[in-house]
């Protein structure tokens, strides 16, 4: 058996932008300060004229991307989650937001999985906050392959894009014949009995999963959702109708991110038993990713435990 | 300056005034007291500096203006409206309903508004972005910000202030209307920003002063913007809020409350003898 390559997610981020960098232009950079982890030092070292570094000032970060966006550059505008969704989260609503900027937004170090650094840098809520602006697209991609493919799709879609990038380096298992599409989700693996529906680096963890569901019997689907919004409502609503049953894993707040999402559409049009698996309203706190990540539940260990628990609590 | 076009703006601006009178007035909201204090600098910007096409307001090589003080809407749509950019009788629907003019700038939605703005602090920011995007593409358009003097008080001005300087943004002048009020009272009471002229010199930026109210010294400053190369312009003008209505001018009430009836009707009275004294 092949090794599985890993990669994190902002590493792909800092490639794409410098491969996709002579293609388009108007492609320029922004960070604050942080380009050494975000990895948009790829991207300067290849373009140093087209990167701007803009200090540890991400609210002046934020509108300074409206107005390039405002004169027709594609400013992909880079930081943590938690700063680019949080600290800065009026500036994207009222300046990028609100006036439907062309502005990209690359959010990396989302999640529990930050790690060692703590509460403070682990954001479990920019889903929710950039959910709630109207316009607003929100990309998680789950591997290298789509995470390129989604910076791409995000230069190539007028208007304005989050993208949520992790820090943890996690396996490349989406295949080199992969399309993305925007607001479309990808059924992953077909299944009757419950549907796992998944986003970011959590999709892995949801196929293993359901990999080892079927030697229970449990037959379970996976889809990945990498656009959660505009949310692919069609896909959601044929497994609810299908398969009864929906597991959410995000590696988010179960306040406001995909579960949220997937749930909001199931209640109003094909009703069905929606359980959520992500972070449970608390902070979180320091230790090693892959540690913390078990500790939250966010693992294919607790994903089978859910499943199992839901078809025996629906039964 | 030539005494005929200085006549002339001093025309055009008392028009500005009468709409922002109007539009507040039919609204009955807004902000008539920060919007007149800025009546002078628009006429003057849009009618003797700007590069603009009002039959092709989103032309690419045009100068642009941000309102970082969005709440003076009423005067900027008062002096597009001037221009030609929409017709005049859109004012009277300022904050209604289905109207084109919103309570805060929205450059989707009106013609020459080139950026949205109406969250204090944010407008520089924006103004920095597309100053920069022309030295990227070498480009010389300008980008005029018009900040507040209480609006400096947030944090992301400076934030702002400190980027403008480092990447040497010198086709960036932003404008300080400095007529000293804010909601709660004296800028200087509720939490001083002064002294602004050495906060914008020791950010690194070259710092002009200026008569809000007189068109000679408004030429004589940005005469003297134009001739700064390496770094940003702020100019500081020296402003009286609620210029040109009597009972109105350094009335912090003024900032956000709308004439009634009877108040419409005198500031219109005097607006018009005003112009009468102009034209007559």
């Amino acid at each position: 058996m092949s090794e599985i390559v890993k990669k994190a997610t902002r590493e792909s981020y800092g490639e794409a932008l410098k491969e996709l960098a002579e293609k388009y232009e108007n492609l320029v950079v922004l960070d604050a300060d942080l380009a050494a982890a975000t990895k948009t030092g790829i991207f300067k070292k290849a373009y140093p004229d087209r990167f701007f570094n803009c200090g540890i000032a991400e609210a002046n970060m934020m509108g300074v991307a409206a107005g390039l966006a405002s004169t027709g550059k594609i400013p992909f505008a880079s930081t943590f989650a938690m700063f680019a969704a949080g600290r800065a989260f009026e500036i994207v609503r009222n300046s990028i937001g609100y006036p439907h900027l062309n502005v990209k937004i690359g959010a990396t170090h989302a999640g529990v999985s930050v790690g060692e650094d703590g509460a403070t840098h682990q954001c479990n809520e920019d889903i929710a906050l950039m959910r709630t602006i109207p316009g607003m697209t929100i990309i998680v991609p789950s591997d290298d392959i789509e995470a390129k493919a989604a910076v791409e799709a995000a230069v190539l879609h007028d208007g304005p894009v989050y993208l949520r990038f992790g820090r943890l380096a996690t396996p490349i298992f989406n295949n080199n014949n992969y399309k993305f599409e925007l607001g479309k989700g990808i059924l992953l693996k077909d299944g009757k009995d419950v549907t796992i529906v998944a986003t970011g680096l959590m999709v892995c963890e949801a196929l293993e999963a359901a990999k080892e569901l079927e030697k229970d019997n449990i037959n379970a689907r996976v889809i990945n959702i990498h656009t959660i919004k505009p949310l692919d409502k069609d896909i959601i609503c044929k497994a609810a109708e299908e398969t009864g049953l929906i597991v959410t894993v995000e590696e988010h707040s179960v306040i406001g991110g995909l579960g949220s999402a997937v749930a909001e559409v199931v209640t109003e049009y094909c009703p069905a038993k929606v359980v959520k698996i992500g972070v449970n309203d608390e902070f979180g706190y320091s230790g090693p990713a892959t540690e913390l990540l078990k500790a939250f539940g966010l693992c294919k260990e607790n994903i089978i435990e859910k499943v199992k628990q839901s078809i025996n609590n629906i039964k | 300056m030539d005494q005929m076009i200085k006549k002339q703006l001093e025309v055009t601006a008392c028009k500005v005034r009468m709409g922002v009178i109007e539009a507040t007035y039919n609204a009955k909201s807004g902000h008539p007291g920060g919007s007149l204090s800025i009546a002078d600098l628009l006429t003057y910007l849009y009618y003797v500096k700007m590069n603009v096409d009002v039959k092709n307001p989103d032309m690419h090589e045009r100068d642009r203006l941000v309102l970082s003080k969005g709440h003076c809407a009423p005067a900027l749509y008062s002096v597009l409206a001037q221009k030609g950019f929409f017709d005049e009788s859109e004012l009277k629907k300022l904050r209604h309903i289905g109207s084109m003019l919103q309570g805060h700038p929205d450059m989707k939605g009106t013609p020459g508004v080139d950026m949205t703005t109406g969250s204090l602090g944010q407008g520089i920011s924006a103004a920095c972005g597309m100053a920069l995007s022309g030295k990227i593409s070498n480009e010389d358009y300008k980008v005029y910000a018009i900040l507040g003097d209480g609006e400096l008080e947030e944090g992301q001005v400076w934030e702002a202030a400190m980027f403008a300087a480092h990447y040497n943004l010198d086709n960036l002048i932003a404008i300080i209307d400095n007529n000293g009020l804010q909601i709660d009272g004296k800028v200087t009471e509720v939490c001083s920003p002064e002294p602004i002229t050495d906060k914008f010199e020791s950010f690194g930026w070259y710092v002009i002063t200026m008569d809000a109210h007189n068109f000679d010294d408004i030429e004589r400053a940005f005469d003297e913007a134009e001739k700064i190369s390496g770094k940003p312009v702020a100019i500081v003008q020296k402003s009286i809020k609620g210029k040109g209505v009597s009972f109105m001018e350094n009335q912090v009430s003024w900032h956000g409350q709308a004439p009634n009836e009877e108040q419409y009707k005198q500031a219109m009275l005097e607006l018009s003898e005003q112009l009468k004294g102009l034209e007559g």
